[in-house]
């Protein structure tokens, strides 16, 4: 069982299985030939089909929109609810709160999509561009608290303390300490909020109204007719441009940790001299 | 998603950024009304309409609620004929256990497959493992409807895995692989779809692990697959059952994996409470079926939230 080529084995064929797929997908996305099987040929044919086709566009743009507002929002939210669950040892209600972080997570989509729209319905409210965006909001700050949870709870209080202590008041502790320090972690929880707003179909579906078609839908709508390289094509740009997100992301998150350490070392050493 | 295993929510200290009652009403208030408002409100309303009756009307249900003035007309009105249909129907009743045992198999399926990852990202070197954390998060990112979409190219009969099949003689020049539109399919989509969801929290128990215990063990004699099931598998149980419950709650309500890949009769209740919302448009009978699922979770979600507030 302790065999490193077993190890070796396990991980190269559960990243193959990973990965696979998505290159096959990537591949063909540049196959002149309409037929999956059939390599025709190297070709951006489909790429500006893509281009042209003024309804996927439309969806695009909207994918964007609901997905920065959604995310900005979500961050906001979600860095308060943090806050709320690691500073603040006893307000009433605690525990139902907790769980209203978590239980968002694991419900299934079509649960979380529905009783939402019910809500807009009873609310006399038109199903369009801002219910996507509130629907979305919603999910996306319970991960986005989780990730800046636990950047909170490991990060070093003495530095809080201290500006407290020496009489900053809290807010301005929040936005001249805190903030900063923990500044990566909201970072990530918006780049994954955005990304889940992007990526979802469920609960758009069920809250979207005329004129507010996200991609998703689009795509999925599309993808029911059949496989064509134009949807390829579509994915092969999601997927590029979430992969420099991530990388671009961690890159900054990695600068911004060295800056930190930097910093602490300085200001240590500016203490004690 | 790594977080989600790791994080824990006990509070340091109650003192804090919100020194003043205003903001620290303020920090709390915000976030814990936008829950009730959109998280909690709408299960009461989903779970009204569910004893509602259908209507040819916007929105398609009635009675609907005016006032406190008509409330006791109003709850005269409500019953629970919906709930009645879904028993009566076996359509619906098998939709349940077929989502119940889709699941159940998935996660197995998963933690035999996600296991054995994470225990070799676990053993491999400290300076690679968060490279190798990063390929498993990075699917993650990219959408979920398209890697779906992706298997549609490789399983159907005329896809790739033919093709792939016929080139190396495993297959004859006539024969198609027989998977795409039948479960089999759909339960390759799932673990496919959920795998880094099952290898994180796995991870993350078996990072942690002390390795001493395993050499005290071997040092006294016993063998590494005993040391596996008496030390490491015991161990590793917080992250198995995090793991298990992070993917089998969702999978039960999945609606896109059977609808893109499963076959006509592949029961699903994401795919029945869909087609009752959109095709038939009975939103009451809806409203219906998700409450009786959400009550079929309760106690894995229970699950999944006690162990999040004991994982460290």
């Amino acid at each position: 069982m302790r065999s490193p080529r077993f190890d070796t084995t396990v991980l190269t064929l559960g990243f193959a299985f990973l990965y696979i797929p998505i290159i096959i997908l990537v591949v063909y996305s540049f196959n002149a030939s309409r037929l999956v099987t059939v390599w025709g040929g190297f070709s951006l044919h489909w790429y500006s089909a893509m281009w042209s086709n003024q309804g996927l566009m439309d969806a695009a743009w909207v994918t964007a929109r609901v997905g920065v507002l959604s995310a900005t929002l979500g961050t906001i939210l979600g860095t308060l609810a943090a806050l709320a669950l690691t500073r603040f040892a006893r307000f009433p209600g605690r525990m139902a709160f907790s769980g209203m972080i978590y239980a968002p997570l694991v419900m299934p989509e079509v649960i979380t999509g529905l009783s939402l729209l019910l809500l807009f319905v009873a609310m006399g409210v038109d199903r369009g561009f801002w219910t996507v965006t509130i629907a979305h909001t919603t999910f996306t700050m319970c991960y986005v608290a989780i990730v800046v949870q636990s950047r909170l709870l490991t990060f070093d209080r003495s530095l809080e303390e201290a500006a407290l202590d020496l009489g900053c008041p809290p807010v301005k502790t929040f936005f001249k300490i805190t903030l900063p320090l923990i500044f990566p972690a909201v970072i990530a929880g918006w780049m994954l909020a955005f990304t889940l707003s992007l990526d979802d179909l469920v609960i758009a579906s069920f809250n979207t109204g005329p004129g507010a078609t996200t991609l998703p839908i689009k795509i999925y709508s599309q993808v029911r007719l059949g496989v064509t390289p134009e949807i390829n094509a579509i994915c092969t740009i999601l997927i590029g441009l979430v992969t420099i997100g991530v990388i671009a992301s961690s890159l900054t998150t990695k600068r911004a940790e060295i800056r930190r350490i930097r910093d602490e070392h300085l200001a240590i050493r500016n203490a004690a001299s | 998603m790594a977080t989600v295993a790791e994080t824990n929510p006990a509070p340091h200290s109650a003192k804090g950024t919100g020194g003043h009652s205003w903001t620290r009403w303020l920090v709390v208030a915000v976030p814990y009304i936008w829950l009730i408002l959109f998280f909690v409100a709408p299960f009461l309303i989903i779970f009204k309409i569910s004893l509602s009756d259908t209507a040819i009307a916007m929105p398609p249900y009635l009675p609907t609620f005016d006032g406190f003035g008509s409330i006791g007309e109003f709850f005269s009105e409500l019953d629970f004929e919906n709930y009645i249909f879904l028993t009566d129907d076996p359509l619906y009743i098998m939709s349940y256990l077929s989502s119940l045992r889709i699941a159940a198999i998935s996660t197995i399926l998963l933690l035999l497959i996600g296991y054995p990852m994470a225990l070799a990202m676990a053993r491999a070197p400290t300076s690679i493992r968060p490279t190798l954390v990063m390929l498993v998060i990075l699917p993650f990112w990219t959408s979920f409807l398209i890697r779906v979409y992706a298997w549609i190219g490789i399983l159907k009969p005329d896809g790739l895995l033919t093709l792939a099949l016929q080139t190396i003689g495993l297959m004859g020049e006539g024969e198609q692989v027989q998977i795409f539109r039948t479960d089999y399919a759909v339960f390759i989509g799932i673990v496919y779809s959920y795998l880094p969801f099952m290898v994180l929290p796995l991870y993350a128990a078996l990072e942690k692990m002390d390795n001493t215990l395993l050499e005290a063990a071997s040092d006294l004699g016993c063998p590494p697959w005993k040391a596996f099931w008496k030390i490491t598998f015991p161990l590793s149980l917080p992250g198995v059952i995090a793991g298990s419950m992070i993917c089998f709650i969702p999978i039960t309500g999945e609606f896109v994996i059977p609808d893109l890949l499963g076959g006509a009769d592949t029961l699903m209740i994401g795919k029945t409470l869909w087609t009752e919302f959109f095709g038939n448009r009975d939103w009451p009978l809806a409203s219906a079926v998700a409450v009786i699922l959400l009550v079929m979770l309760v106690v894995p979600i229970m699950i999944f939230q006690n162990q999040q507030k004991k994982v460290v």
